[in-house]
């Protein structure tokens, strides 16, 4: 198998609070292909973002110490690169669009500023030559009118024209990779597909892989191709769309999917888990779901489980339920 | 406009604050009551509460802001002969403060609760707990006398040569200015640590720019708009000030004059030059203000 | 927005829980805290204590011991009529926090007056900040200076001076605190209900208003030492012999090249007072309201 274009390895992260350093996110490994689309799902506090800013490190570094693990883009540790090296990717190999357009954008420069900006930064392009190519990066994450929108200042724009300067920010250096934190979350539903759409395509166009963050596992079932599951920090199942949702194995995941509303149906209401996630404080022994799970049993509460293989393409953090099912298939 | 108003009828009681004969307390103790009949009709005390302050007013509309008692002078003629000096000092000090209140707040903002936060902090808390007479006559002493770096006293008007303004006004303008840099210092840390938490900069960051363009263009933009807002207190600070290190330097400019119009009972040249500087802050806040609007395209715009 | 449903409330709520009765305990962990309340909490002692510390009356002048720099018998040394200077800087202590806290007290009361009139009556409001607009069109200091002067060097006249001075500042914040208090769904609420403006009043804006004008005094404070300090030093402030700060440092001065010790000592003591209430205001700042941080 080839070196995927990001590979992050048993990555942990920890936040400094008054008492000490907290763990955010624990032994977190994905990976994300080159051409591939892969959707990171998880509610609030799950660490999904967590790991998101971790490829670039964007973490405010007094706070933030990452004791161990790896990630590795095109088989080098961008942990132990170096400053100009991390610069030299950002914006120009892996680019991020965030989830708030509204307060993303610096209010006192222009979108033209902020836009050839990166293009300065990483193809030397200035005056005259990056004009042209704002207004041709404008048009291409649809903006109508680019020429004149392109002196304006972020606060004249609607909510997702600004995420549209956002995305063409990013993609403004063709980067390999565009990691995509909660794209559509702050913006209203017509917006939002609209959003996902012009994603869809600008990927397709210029053959980027996207990890694509988000708590609507109906966004990711629409856009990915491969889904991770986080849970308090950790990775419980990662898996291809079809199969994730054909046969989820971590009870997680089922209530995950329980909860997505379905348009055909005339359900009353939304199933919830009951129960709230846990925070990075909060010491539970053994698997951190434990609480919340319908299926707990009694040793789920002392040994932490492992990630383990369930069948091709397919793993989980839930060594009852695997048992459960390699039984049923036998 | 009706601050203007308001500004001219406080300057207007601040001698009716005088406890009982105006007339007498500014002639003195050894007066004659014929003296103080001539300074009751000179201020013309003699006339109705609302009529000397319908005078006061028309006068004011046509600039006259009254006249010395000691000096034989108008209050705008000696207001403006001492200007140069007041300005001089104010300008000077200002001049040092900004660029240095600015760059050691967004030095202890971006390495907040480093030991270099810490050493930055303390400096601006001494700036602004250290009574400035106090460090001034300090100064005078090992500079002056001890070292002889700088004159210990006088000024000398810039048409004597730069050199020479420079060096009567340099200790006196540095001192002034410790205050106002550990007060812009702190100002600016919490303006930066505000601006430096915000989505943009991380923004900019996953851009690939520098620390220094992130920090010195994206958040240094954003915080200059909240420090731009602080302008009008420090030039407050910055005139308040220069009253009493005007007094210790021996400077002759419009502090010094208030103080010893005070200690001659010259009450209506203090009432004019307070008018004069009230108006003055007025319109100091005016172009603050337009500063203000242009430095946020938010504001600008609506 | 479509919602996954996880019935999640923010995990920062329940970071958050333990925060309601601690703020005394997390002000006494506060290092700040810690260093300004105990140099202020001395100094007041010392305030207090000066008649039964001191080793001699303030004024009192024994010339043959003139000049006498620091050494076991005069602590701080003499001055020119050989008055002991650790004695009137004890006694300048007692002055200066007076003269301090009294500014706070009165222009505290008038702020939150103010204020909350302001706040609370349209029409009274453009007519009270206008007035306060002009009052801060002079600089602090100045007008202060001025109405000192008007109304003759007393103790009485530097208080009403600086209250004046500083009231501006703590109307502004009053009002500020107010209005936003007064969009509150709660006391919109109890508006709706029926409640009286007095009751209102007390009961939700002016406790609210408490916090931000508590830590705004605590540096209005430091200000009214140190304007104090600068006004007796100018002559029109506390006047000798009675020994204040400001004016041990005026009397120092022509003599500051031979005898250092007569100014030096008083100087470091207004620093210090001033040193530890800001930072103690920085420390309220940080603990009861986040929001103060920015400063005005």
């Amino acid at each position: 198998m080839a070196v995927p274009l990001l590979s992050i390895r048993n990555l942990t992260v920890q936040f400094r609070v008054d008492t000490g350093w907290v763990t955010a996110i624990d032994d977190v490994s994905l990976d994300v292909g080159t051409g591939d689309c892969v959707g990171v799902v998880g509610e609030s506090g799950s660490g999904k973002s967590v790991t998101a800013l971790s490829v670039l490190q964007l973490h405010d570094r007094v706070t933030t110490r990452m004791p161990s693990g790896s990630i590795l883009y095109q088989g080098d540790d961008l942990l132990r690169a170096k400053g100009s090296t991390m610069r030299r990717i950002r914006g120009s190999e892996i680019a991020m669009i965030f989830q708030d357009p509204m307060s993303s954008l610096n209010p006192v420069l222009t979108v033209a500023d902020q836009i050839s900006e990166t293009l300065r930064q990483h193809q030397g392009l200035t005056g005259a030559a990056a004009r042209k190519r704002v207004i041709e990066l404008l048009g291409l994450v649809r903006i109508p009118d680019a020429a004149r929108r392109a002196d304006d200042y972020p606060h004249r724009l609607s909510g997702g024209m600004r995420q549209r300067v956002m995305i063409a920010m990013a993609i403004a250096c063709k980067p390999r990779l565009l990691i995509a934190d909660e794209p559509t979350t702050a913006l209203d539903v017509t917006i939002q597909a609209q959003i996902l759409e012009l994603l869809r395509d600008l990927r397709r166009e210029l053959s980027m892989s996207v990890m694509l963050i988000s708590h609507d596992l109906g966004v990711i079932a629409e856009f990915a191709q491969r889904v991770v599951v986080m849970y308090a920090g950790r990775v419980v199942e990662d898996a291809p769309v079809t199969q994730l949702f054909r046969r989820p194995v971590h009870p997680y995941t089922m209530g995950l999917i329980a909860a997505v509303p379905a348009l055909d149906s005339d359900a009353p209401r939304l199933t919830t888990i009951a129960g709230r996630i846990p925070g990075p404080q909060e010491i539970i022994p053994g698997c951190r779901f434990s609480p919340r799970c319908a299926l707990v049993l009694q040793g789920c509460r002392e040994e932490p489980p492992s990630m383990q293989m369930v069948s091709d393409g397919q793993s989980a953090r839930c060594p009852p339920r695997i048992q459960v099912l390699d039984v049923r298939h036998v | 406009m009706p601050v203007i108003l308001i500004i001219s009828i406080l300057a207007f009681l601040l001698l009716s604050l005088l406890p009982g004969d105006p007339a007498m307390i500014i002639a003195g103790d050894q007066a004659s009551p014929a003296a103080i009949e001539q300074v009751r009709r000179q201020l013309g005390l003699d006339r109705s509460f609302l009529e000397q302050l319908g005078i006061w007013l028309f006068n004011l509309a046509r600039g006259n802001f009254g006249s010395s008692l000691i000096l034989n002078q108008s209050v705008l003629s000696a207001v403006g002969e001492r200007l140069p000096v007041t300005l001089s000092l104010a300008a000077l000090s200002i001049g040092f403060t900004i660029p240095v209140g600015v760059f050691l707040g967004s030095l202890a903002a971006y390495f907040r609760r480093t030991w270099i936060d810490s050493a930055v902090m303390t400096v601006a808390l001494l700036g602004v707990s250290i009574p400035a007479f106090w460090i001034a006559i300090l100064g005078v002493i090992l500079f002056s006398v001890q070292l002889g770096w700088v004159p210990s006293s006088g000024f000398a008007p810039i048409s004597q040569g730069v050199g020479r303004w420079f060096a009567s006004m340099a200790l006196p303008a540095l001192i002034l200015s410790l205050f106002q840099i550990g007060f812009l210092a702190r100002m600016t840390r919490s303006a930066m640590l505000d601006v430096l938490s915000q989505d943009y900069i991380r923004t900019a960051r996953a851009k690939g720019l520098s620390e220094w363009r992130t920090v010195g263009k994206h958040a240094l933009r954003n915080a200059l708009i909240l420090i731009i807002t602080a302008t009008g207190i420090l030039l407050s600070a910055a005139i308040g000030g220069s009253v009493i290190i005007e007094q210790v330097f021996a400077l002759p400019g419009i502090g010094r004059m208030v103080v010893q119009a005070i200690m001659a009972r010259d009450y209506p040249l203090v009432q004019g030059t307070m008018l004069i500087l009230g108006f003055t802050f007025v319109m100091i806040n005016l172009i603050v203000d337009i500063l203000y609007t242009l430095a946020d395209p938010r504001v600008r715009h609506d | 927005m479509t919602d996954v449903g996880i019935g999640a409330p923010a995990t920062a709520a329940a970071i958050a829980a333990p925060r309601g009765h601690g703020t005394l305990r997390r002000l006494l962990r506060h290092r700040s805290f810690l260093i300004g309340f105990t140099i202020i909490a001395l100094l007041a002692i010392l305030a207090l204590l000066a008649p039964l510390i001191a080793p001699v009356d303030p004024s009192a002048m024994r010339v043959r011991f003139r000049f006498r720099p620091p050494q076991a018998a005069f602590w701080f040394g003499t001055d020119q009529f050989g008055r002991d200077i650790f004695t009137r800087v004890l006694y300048g202590t007692r002055i200066s926090l007076f003269v301090g806290f009294a500014v706070c007290v009165v222009s505290g009361l008038c702020s939150a007056i103010l204020g909350v009139i302001a706040a609370q009556f349209r029409r009274l409001d453009s007519a009270i900040m206008r007035l306060m607009d002009a009052l801060m069109s002079f600089p602090a200091i100045l007008l202060a200076l001025g109405i000192a002067a008007a109304l003759g060097p007393r103790v009485s006249s530097v208080i009403i001076a600086l209250t004046v001075a500083y009231i501006p500042a703590g109307v502004r914040i009053v009002r500020a605190a107010a209005l936003t208090v007064r969009e509150m769904d709660y006391v919109q609420a109890a508006q709706v209900s029926g409640a009286s403006s007095l009751r209102i009043v007390l009961r939700h804006i002016l406790p609210n208003c408490f916090s931000p004008l508590l830590v705004h005094l605590t540096f209005i404070f430091a200000y009214a030492m140190l304007a104090e300090a600068a006004l007796s030093f100018l002559g029109v402030g506390i006047q000798p012999p009675i020994a204040s700060w400001g004016n041990i440092i005026a009397e120092g001065r022509d003599y500051a090249t031979q005898a250092w010790w007569v100014m030096l000592f008083p100087g470091i003591a207004i620093s210090l007072a001033a040193l530890s209430l800001n930072l103690l205001g920085d420390a309220l700042g940080d603990m009861l309201d986040p929001r103060l941080k920015g400063g005005e």
